[in-house]
């Protein structure tokens, strides 16, 4: 018998730029959150800022679609929507990318998204789904959709034929949680875990942001068991950052709509545009903090000395 | 009750779109939809299934924009459990309908390179094919009822493979405008008029439709609301108006 080194768990703590740097061009990245709902912006921001290129985009749309549009790093996106959930509504970046011919796209059913991370969670090559028959979606995808027969005939003896949603599989996925501790286990605090898990599930490198990082005890304390969406075998990395979803929201915090509303009209114009990046993107998350709160109480100051 | 507004009229459309609906989730995508399935639920529908939208499904029936006692929970994942049940009916917008019912709410333009993007096919097709959907149209113009829509987000019954068992769960209820009540029950699945909103001719219809609208000949027109659907509209559900600001009121330029 070998007598072992007493060994602790992994402390799987990470930069955001620590994350970002196993990103190599051309993955296929997974983004949790929905619209414009828990996004993880923090790892977003750090990636745009990167040097990584031709980035194939899984996700429920929002901003987080939009600013790496901007950046210019998506070469091919598989949504089932991008909303930004207040108005505008529809993101100004996506749509640029999308009217200029600059993305590929497998656009589906909302469905759809989490039936494809569903069939990769569960190692399968495809899961069958009635949404997506009749529609466009067939014409978005062309040869890369296929349907599937069903070996049990109907009680009158037809055979039904499915969509057979292929495995999202995914390099990396990257999600937002409310509070986690060091090893990966993690909860949210909101009204709706969205998809984070099947993010996870589907990925092979897992890296997971959080506005609190606490000790173990201190998390399962906190919350419900059935608000522990992750566990320690969902996840590679934990960053920490607080606040990290902004502008869209939190279990601790509201969308920023001011903010988003910003980030909006700043797209309408290349120069406006340019001062938003230089501001607010060509920063690291620390900076990008700071000026959001600088940029709010100016905003408000200038709110309140405006004349009646 | 007098003074009927055009979005009461319209708001008590959308309520009849639940008429028989029984315990299902009702899910309404604007305002006077969402007023529309309160007001049913109000009335003759108590069984219906609401939700705040987000992830709460409400015990009582609130006013819009307001928050109620809750009785269940409702994520957006298991939202698609529900779709796939069959067990809903939504009331979707839309930018373009065809005369068989083909919605599009994705974008304008060619599928790769639009000319105007919007939200993308959303829940559509899996509504579409899995449970009764609805449409509400504010305002009722050839743009919106065109001859073939650029993207197929909601599934129309020209695009039904009757021999194919999967496309069994298909139907398009109805669909209400500013200008009357429609559904899809003309000739071979084609859109046909049930009733005209107080007011509005036939011409008019014709005039705001890129298609031929079956049924105008002998159309009837939109019942007035009741005494107890004016309170519970304007007391109750909407005290705020906010139906006046997606449907112009009677008297003004549609």
């Amino acid at each position: 018998m070998t007598t072992g080194t007493r060994r602790t768990q992994t402390d799987k703590t990470s930069t955001l730029d620590e994350a970002i740097g196993e990103i190599r061009d051309g993955m296929t990245i997974g983004i949790g959150g929905w619209g414009s709902r828990r996004k993880p912006l923090a790892l977003v921001r750090a990636l745009a800022r990167s040097d990584v290129r031709d980035l194939t985009v899984v996700t429920y749309g929002g901003p987080d679609l939009g600013l790496l549009c901007a950046a210019g790093k998506v070469r091919k996106a598989y949504y089932g929507f991008v909303s930004l959930d207040s108005p505008p509504f529809y993101d100004p970046w996506f749509a640029h990318a999308r009217t200029s011919g600059a993305i590929e796209v497998r656009e589906m059913d909302e469905g759809m998204v989490k039936c494809g991370l569903e069939a990769a969670a569960a190692r399968l090559p495809f899961l069958p789904i009635r949404a997506g028959l009749g529609s466009a979606v067939l014409d978005f995808w062309g040869d890369e959709l296929r349907t599937v027969d069903s070996p049990y005939p109907s009680a009158d003896g037809r055979t039904e034929t499915l969509v057979a949603m292929p495995a999202l599989e995914l390099d990396v996925a990257l999600v937002h949680l409310d509070i986690a501790d060091v090893h990966g286990n993690a909860a949210y605090t909101g009204v709706d875990p969205y998809f984070d898990d099947l993010f996870c599930g589907a990925a092979q490198r897992r890296f997971l942001e959080a506005d609190r990082v606490v000790e173990t005890t201190e998390l399962v304390e906190s919350v419900s068991p059935q608000r522990m969406l992750l566990n320690r075998m969902n996840v590679d990395r934990v960053i920490h950052a607080p606040n990290g979803a902004h502008f869209t929201f939190a279990g601790d915090y509201r969308r920023d709509e001011a903010f988003q509303r910003h980030y909006a009209q700043s797209a309408a114009d290349p120069e406006s545009w340019a001062t938003f990046r230089d501001h607010f993107l060509d920063v690291d998350e620390e900076t990008y903090q700071e000026r959001v709160v600088e940029w709010t109480r100016e905003r408000t100051e200038q709110k309140e000395g405006a004349p009646a | 009750m007098s003074d009927v507004t055009c979005a009461e009229t319209c708001v008590i459309a959308c309520a009849e779109i639940f008429s028989g609906a029984g315990e299902i989730m009702a899910s309404p995508m604007a305002t006077t939809p969402l007023i529309g399935a309160r007001l049913a639920r109000l009335t003759t529908e108590p069984d219906l299934l609401i939700t705040d939208g987000e992830a709460l499904i409400f015990a009582d029936t609130p006013a819009v924009g307001t928050s109620a006692p809750i009785e269940g929970w409702m994520p957006f994942r298991k939202v698609f459990d529900v779709v796939a049940s069959g067990r809903r009916h939504v009331v979707m917008g839309a930018n373009q309908i065809d005369r068989h019912g083909n919605q599009n709410l994705s974008a304008f333009g060619p599928l790769q390179h639009p000319k105007r993007q919007m939200f993308g096919v959303r829940g559509a097709p899996g509504n579409t094919i899995n449970h009764p959907t609805s449409y509400w149209v504010a305002r009722h113009s050839s743009r919106v009822f065109t001859e073939t829509v650029d993207i197929i987000s909601g599934v129309g019954y020209d695009q039904i493979d009757p021999a194919n068992p999967a496309y069994r769960f298909h139907h398009i209820h109805r669909v209400v405008t500013n200008l009357g009540v429609f559904d899809f029950r003309g000739p071979d699945h084609t859109f046909r008029a049930l009733s005209l909103h107080p007011g509005v001719t036939a011409d008019e219809v014709v005039e705001n439709t890129g298609f031929e609208v079956a049924g105008l000949d002998d159309v009837g027109e939109t019942r007035a609301p009741t005494d107890e659907e004016l309170s519970l509209i304007r007391d109750t559900l909407d005290p705020k108006g906010l139906r006046d600001k997606e449907v112009a009121p009677a008297g003004a330029a549609r």
